[in-house]
């Protein structure tokens, strides 16, 4: 039995620390989210808080704490600039903003020497633990249960409901869009961190518009009404193509199928919210 | 306690607003009426600052806030309901209250964090205020119920009590009888006499008669964009533009 353990642990434990930085990301979406806005840009973010966070332990041999701050304060910084001039106005800018801001940063991950260009960075030390991880996800819930609650959430909650009602109610909406996005862009970069220093890997494939759409996938088919749903989604969406490795070349069919069926029916996500009627 | 000075609005080439001016005095009832598309609406959207007059100005307790953003229009104590309801359908009826006090809470995302005594303190007093407006709608059976399952005239007064909790020094309501049957119209007039009681100013856009010449102390009416008539109900419902262009002869 525990021998059975230990080489489960073994095949599966990359995925396991996968599941976790997922769920991450998937929050990172969500407070955008959360009022209302998409981001595409969240891949992206991870992307700049992975490259930053390594490039912090290898060059500068940080401590990883320090790296994994920086490598969420870069694309927080990013997210408030982009966030500025974009979010004052309501609607889908920020989504074609971030939609170009992600080939933006794409390109020049190919293209600058200090991320290693196309080849990306090799050897990023291992760092990361499993109880960093746990760490990383126990503050998020705690933070996302403190927000629901509380009247920033409520916020959040009005500006997604209704902009223009938020707005003549004395919620400053810009303000409040511009914070999501750039806690948002904290977060994704912290999974980024994380993330590269289990895979000791970076290139700058990963992080484009197809992980971008993933992210979104995680969050949508979970539901968005509470963070939970983002966070069951991004788990079975991590875990479904793995459990169907034993139909071999038909798996992502199969994947894509399941998908489906989810969105006829349940068009709200896996986990909805049901108040009193 | 408002004032606005010769206020133009264009759309393109039409002129919905004229040179307007008028005053509503602290602790009215305050009615603004007109037939469709006299602009009333389009003057609520310039007074809580979600529409730029073409010119003139609008003053506010002696501020001048033509040009100011809408949630800081709020902050300087200004609500409004919609002609077209705009509650948060998917939010209980409390949260939605909630969400119209947050100009009210003092307390700071590092307090909301570690749970400070002063958000459980000032989250349980907003409750309980919330819940007394809700009260005073008769809507607080209901405070725990999603927004969207209230009939229409409910959520009119969802609405109400939404921007009451706001606090504001005017409320402006557009149209709140609109889609309400006879008995909740006359419950609701209750309600905004009230309200006004309670040292609330309200200017209203209101298309019933018995309503506002029920509730009113005073009543402008507008055609095509300016001003034909000011006075008590009395007055204007005499008046031979107003009969001429809204109100017809049987109404005098």
């Amino acid at each position: 039995m525990i021998e059975f353990l230990m080489s489960f642990w073994q095949t599966y434990n990359t995925l396991f620390y996968t599941v976790l930085v997922h769920g991450m990301l998937a929050l990172s979406i969500y407070i955008t989210l959360a009022c209302g806005q998409l981001s595409l840009g969240n891949a992206a973010f991870m992307g700049i808080g992975a490259y930053t966070a390594a490039l912090f332990t290898m060059k500068l041999n940080a401590p990883f704490g320090i790296a994994l701050l920086a490598g969420g304060m870069l694309p927080a910084f990013v997210a408030l600039i982009i966030g500025a001039p974009t979010l004052r106005l309501s609607g889908v800018y920020l989504a074609m903003a971030t939609l170009g801001f992600g080939e933006v940063v794409r390109v020049a991950f190919l293209n600058m020497s200090i991320t290693g260009g196309s080849v990306g960075l090799n050897g990023v030390p291992p760092k990361t633990e499993l109880w960093h991880l746990f760490l990383v996800m126990g503050v998020l819930i705690y933070f996302f249960l403190k927000l629901k609650n509380s009247r920033f959430g409520r916020a959040l909650e009005a500006i997604r409901e209704d902009e223009v009602a938020a707005s003549v109610m004395g919620i400053k909406t810009t303000w409040f869009k511009v914070w999501a996005f750039a806690i948002g862009a904290f977060i994704a970069g912290v999974a980024g961190g994380l993330n590269a220093h289990f895979t000791f890997f970076l290139s700058p494939r990963e992080y484009g518009f197809d992980f971008a759409v993933d992210i979104l996938t995680f969050a949508i088919l979970g539901g968005t009404g509470t963070f939970w749903g983002p966070l069951v989604g991004s788990t079975i969406l991590t875990i479904l193509p793995e459990m169907l490795r034993f139909i071999g070349p038909y798996r992502l069919a199969l994947n894509g199928l399941i998908l489906v069926l989810v969105v006829i029916y349940l068009p709200n996500g896996i986990i909805t919210v049901k108040k009193k009627d | 306690m408002l004032q606005l000075e010769n206020i133009v609005k264009d759309f393109g080439g039409l002129r919905v607003l004229d040179s307007l001016s008028l005053q509503v005095g602290e602790g009215l009832i305050f009615g603004l009426i007109g037939p469709n598309g006299a602009g009333k609406t389009t003057l609520f959207n310039i007074i809580s600052g979600l529409s730029r007059p073409t010119a003139g100005r609008v003053i506010f307790n002696g501020t001048d806030i033509t040009n100011f953003a809408p949630p800081k229009i709020a902050a300087r104590g200004m609500g409004r309901t919609f002609q077209n309801i705009r509650i948060f359908k998917e939010l209980s009826l409390l949260e939605n209250v909630l969400a119209g006090m947050h100009r009210l809470y003092t307390y700071s995302p590092a307090a909301m964090l570690l749970n400070l005594p002063i958000q459980r303190r000032e989250e349980k007093l907003m409750r309980e205020k919330a819940m007394e407006i809700l009260d005073l709608f008769h809507l607080a059976g209901k405070a725990k119920r999603q927004a969207e399952s209230l009939s229409y005239g409910e959520q009119r007064k969802l609405e109400l009590a939404r921007a009451l909790a706001t606090s504001p020094k005017l409320l402006l309501v557009d149209e709140p009888a609109a889609g309400m049957n006879p008995a909740e119209t006359k419950e609701l007039m209750g309600e905004i006499v009230q309200i006004n009681n309670r040292g609330y100013t309200i200017c209203l856009i209101e298309h019933d008669m018995k309503f506002v010449m029920g509730v009113c102390r005073q009543v402008a009416v507008l055609n095509f964009g300016e001003l034909i008539a000011l006075g008590t109900p009395e007055q204007v419902k005499c008046n031979p533009l107003v009969i001429e262009a809204y109100l017809g002869k049987d109404a005098c």
